[in-house]
């Protein structure tokens, strides 16, 4: 489909432009789905925590409150934006911003299939790390810039629990790089591929996928890692002072982070597009159980969503059941349990590596 | 001239241009704080100028060690910090000749240095540029852990060393503040912090 619009375009454009102009087609293509998608898990998060607490959730607009995403981001974009009388006015305005940019930066390095990517990068697991960890200006940004003591104490808060889960988060891709050999996603898949769920890394990799989900989940201030939120505690923290749309872009910001942490995790520990089946039959009274072939017409990307989608609802989960974290308890856990158990495991990586252990590294 | 070196050149000249107007704002801001982000913007641009001269790996670490990790830390301790700027600009002026004299001595040492004597396309000829398929990071790898691999661990080691003497500093007993033991706290039974009483019904007198 692009080779057919890049030659339609050089018909009559030069041909750097042509470059950007599918670039940004890419893009685009990449960008609208997921910000359906983020509008639509603000739904699901509703309608899930409802039915974990007996409620009905949303139900008022459309079809069972099918179009409450539409009805917030209507009322949210024509509200006023007010900016407090002794905020930073630039810096109000540009923190939701810087922290929106990154958190779909990130999907440039994302593969959707082995062909489907924006830009197939080597160094993709490095400029994901990368990317990610610019994503806190936003709300260290928008805690100072707003000139209040609560938005002050947010952004404190989150600035150094940010820092602190991404030194583990850093050593479990380690831990994914190592098992793989390469920090290129499409090779970290491959190298997952063979017999089906058990050949993925979640298995070897048990310890670090757990540290690397729960230090996703502290890297985008969910609960129960939400204390730079905390409105019980600080009101709502470092966007306290927020309203209307640029409120909406924090948000937008935070789901869409949700969504890549989904993805990643899905794609460095659960194999990301390839089928849980793939060479598993097996012969049961008699009958011929041929699970590969039977779901070889599922597309690899139906995969992908799938997990993308079961890692989701482990956020939405979490954060109807846990209690929130005490401040000094997510340091305590951060750099007390999750750092030493990465680096140990990373070691016991390397052994398995080096001797070899199928059926992942034979 | 192939056109895509031109463009190439063209974006690392941006960066620079803008890296530059950072840096100046890094010392003319107002508010130590915008003078913070400033570097970080600096920061950014930099690895942008490193990632069109071929040096992924280091213009990725840059962002996620500088500005990721370290300026993060510094803006959380400027910002706690309340700096009064009328008193800290005060001797401006008596400062002055001093401060111009060793901008123009740090000047001129520069340009003796890294001027056109020294560098430059007449010194040194343009790398090649390598294929699509050139990976900076392995090839990186390969040369840090074969032929340097002794200054390497050195400065690792060099490195844990600064990181314990820091956490060593830190730690000092202070009798006086308050802390909980979660050990303590997760071994707590049922009988040490509360009481069933067993007592007949009171009516109110």
């Amino acid at each position: 489909m692009f080779d057919w619009l890049s030659s339609f375009f050089t018909t009559f454009l030069p041909e750097p432009l042509v470059a950007v102009i599918i670039i940004v087609i890419k893009i685009v293509i990449i960008m609208l789905p997921l910000m359906l998608c983020v509008a639509y898990l603000t739904l699901a998060e509703r309608k899930i925590i409802g039915a974990m607490q007996v409620r009905m959730g949303p139900t008022r607009v459309g079809w069972r409150g099918s179009l409450q995403p539409i009805a917030d981001a209507m009322k949210l974009m024509f509200k006023e934006i007010v900016i407090p009388a002794g905020a930073n006015k630039f810096l109000f305005i540009i923190a939701p911003i810087l922290s929106i940019a990154p958190a779909l930066a990130a999907w440039a390095v994302i593969p959707f299939d082995p062909e489907k990517v924006l830009a197939d990068v080597d160094a993709a697991l490095l400029y994901i790390l990368a990317i990610t960890s610019i994503g806190v200006y936003g709300v260290i940004i928008a805690g100072w810039a707003s000139n209040s003591k609560y938005a002050l104490l947010g952004a404190m808060r989150s600035a150094a629990q940010i820092v602190s889960y991404e030194i583990a988060m850093g050593f479990a891709l380690v831990g994914v790089l190592l098992a793989a050999g390469s920090m290129n996603f499409g090779d970290i898949v491959e190298a997952q591929a063979g017999m089906g769920f058990l050949s993925w890394f979640w298995l070897p990799l048990l310890p670090l996928f757990i540290i690397y989900f729960i230090s996703g989940v502290a890297e985008t201030n969910r609960a129960p890692f939400d204390v730079a939120e905390g409105e019980s505690e600080i009101v709502a923290g470092f966007h306290v002072e927020y309203s209307g749309m640029t409120f909406a872009v924090f948000f937008l910001a935070e789901y869409a982070n949700m969504i890549l942490i989904a993805a990643l995790a899905a794609l460095m520990f659960m194999g990301g597009w390839l089928s849980p089946f793939e060479g598993i039959n097996f012969n049961l009274l008699g009958i011929a159980f041929n699970l590969e072939l039977w779901f070889a017409w599922v597309p690899g990307m139906i995969w992908f969503f799938l997990k993308i989608a079961f890692f989701l609802f482990f956020f939405l989960w979490l954060r109807a059941t846990f209690p929130r974290y005490r401040y000094d308890q997510i340091m305590r856990l951060g750099w007390k349990v999750f750092i030493p158990v990465t680096i140990v495991w990373i070691l016991v990586v390397g052994i398995f590596v080096l001797a070899g252990l199928p059926p992942w590294w034979n | 001239m192939n056109p895509e070196i031109n463009i190439a050149q063209y974006i690392t000249y941006v960066f620079a241009a803008f890296s530059l107007a950072s840096a100046l704002m890094v010392i003319t801001a107002k508010n130590p704080v915008q003078a913070a982000l400033a570097l970080v913007l600096t920061f950014f641009l930099s690895a942008g100028i490193w990632l069109t001269l071929e040096a992924e790996f280091l213009a990725i670490t840059l962002v996620l060690v500088y500005v990721g990790a370290v300026m993060v830390l510094f803006l959380f301790v400027v910002m706690m910090l309340d700096i009064n700027m009328a008193q800290l600009r005060a001797g401006f002026i008596r400062y002055l000749p001093i401060g111009l004299l060793v901008a123009v001595l740090l000047a001129v040492l520069l340009i003796m240095v890294v001027g056109p004597a020294h560098f430059g396309l007449e010194q040194f000829a343009a790398p090649t540029r390598h294929a699509a398929d050139y990976s900076n990071v392995r090839e990186l790898g390969r040369v840090m852990y074969t032929v340097y691999v002794y200054p390497f661990e050195i400065a690792s080691v060099i490195l844990l060393v600064a990181i314990i003497a820091a956490i060593a500093l830190t730690l000092r007993r202070r009798p006086d503040t308050k802390r909980q033991d979660p050990t303590q706290q997760i071994a707590v039974k049922r009988a040490d912090r509360m009481r069933v009483v067993d007592m007949k019904a009171e009516a109110k007198k």
